[in-house]
């Protein structure tokens, strides 16, 4: 089996299809049995009460906000050096899900922040860093947007990705470099985690959920691409179950 | 079991302002998404086998 076979619009439509509804089980599954253990099985914090629970959400939002840039910037980056067209299709489906998950990671943090710091928002690199991602998640899809040619669109909004790209390692260790309000890493390769294990094992059922809900709302999203940017093309005709 | 009413649960020790607030606004972006993707797929399919009948017409 090649992979290159998956490559074009036309054969990864219907795998695509295939593989959205394991993923979107997957996701809600794992949504389900991270819920239970966030309210029901993790103890409360000693420090924070329950408003530690927000970690279940945030810490989750908060990585696949980078890592779903990431990856975006990787595909634009394919569609960029190949020229091929279904590469450019995952970044664009990417990109409006990244948004999301980094407006969801603001906005509980926000309300993370509130009681334990005192304040709804503070100019920390952290948080600067995280919005700055945001402002380049709106200009990708705006410049998208703004060209009506895809293909030139494609490669305009590419490049932006890949400059963008230098902001994701720059929010990672923003809690390492500068002296921030913002907590440091509660996981990190190097030493144990700083947390319950109930409490590390619920956050990283709900990472998984989110991981999940994010690749199942990009295929939806790249299957919807395909259909809108191929609707003249002649495999479209005999596919038999669009 | 953590909580003792379902009082206590919504409570959330005194926060629950907070920690509903953000479980709240998460969930509605999740549902509205995939609402929005759903219809949209559902959409685009319907034109797409409208122009493949009238092609073969």
């Amino acid at each position: 089996m090649s992979w290159f076979k998956y490559s074009s619009p036309q054969t990864f439509y219907p795998l695509a299809g295939k593989m959205l509804p394991w993923f979107a089980a997957l996701a809600a599954l794992l949504g389900l049995v991270g819920l239970y253990i966030a309210f029901f099985l993790a103890p409360t914090d000693f420090q924070q009460g329950e408003a530690y629970r927000i970690i279940f959400i945030h810490v989750p939002a908060a990585w696949m906000s980078m890592f779903i840039y990431a990856v975006m910037a990787f595909w634009a980056g394919i569609g960029l050096v190949f020229n091929t067209r279904l590469s450019s299709m995952m970044a664009h489906a990417l990109a409006p899900t990244g948004a999301l998950m980094t407006f969801i990671a603001l906005w509980t943090g926000s309300f993370w922040g509130r009681p334990t710091w005192g304040a709804w928002w503070v100019w920390d690199a952290r948080l600067t860093s995280e919005l700055i991602l945001l402002f380049l998640y709106l200009g990708y899809l705006a410049l998208v947007a703004a060209i009506d040619d895809p293909r030139r669109g494609d490669k305009a909004s590419a490049v932006l990705a890949l400059v963008g790209a230098i902001n994701v390692p720059i929010i990672y260790f923003s809690v390492q470099w500068w002296n921030t309000l913002h907590q440091g890493s509660s996981i990190s390769m190097t030493r144990a985690p700083s947390m319950a294990s109930i409490m590390l094992i619920g956050m990283l059922v709900m990472v998984f959920a989110f991981w999940a809900y994010s690749i199942a709302a990009a295929l939806m999203r790249v299957r919807c691409e395909i259909l809108s940017r191929e609707r003249h093309s002649a495999w479209l005709r005999t596919l038999e179950d669009i | 079991m953590h909580w003792s009413s379902v009082g206590e649960f919504l409570a959330m020790g005194g926060y629950g302002l907070y920690v509903w607030g953000a479980y709240a606004v998460t969930a509605l972006i999740i549902v509205a998404e995939t609402i929005a993707l759903i219809r949209r797929a559902r959409t685009l399919r319907a034109e797409t086998s409208r122009s493949a009948h009238a092609a073969a017409d």
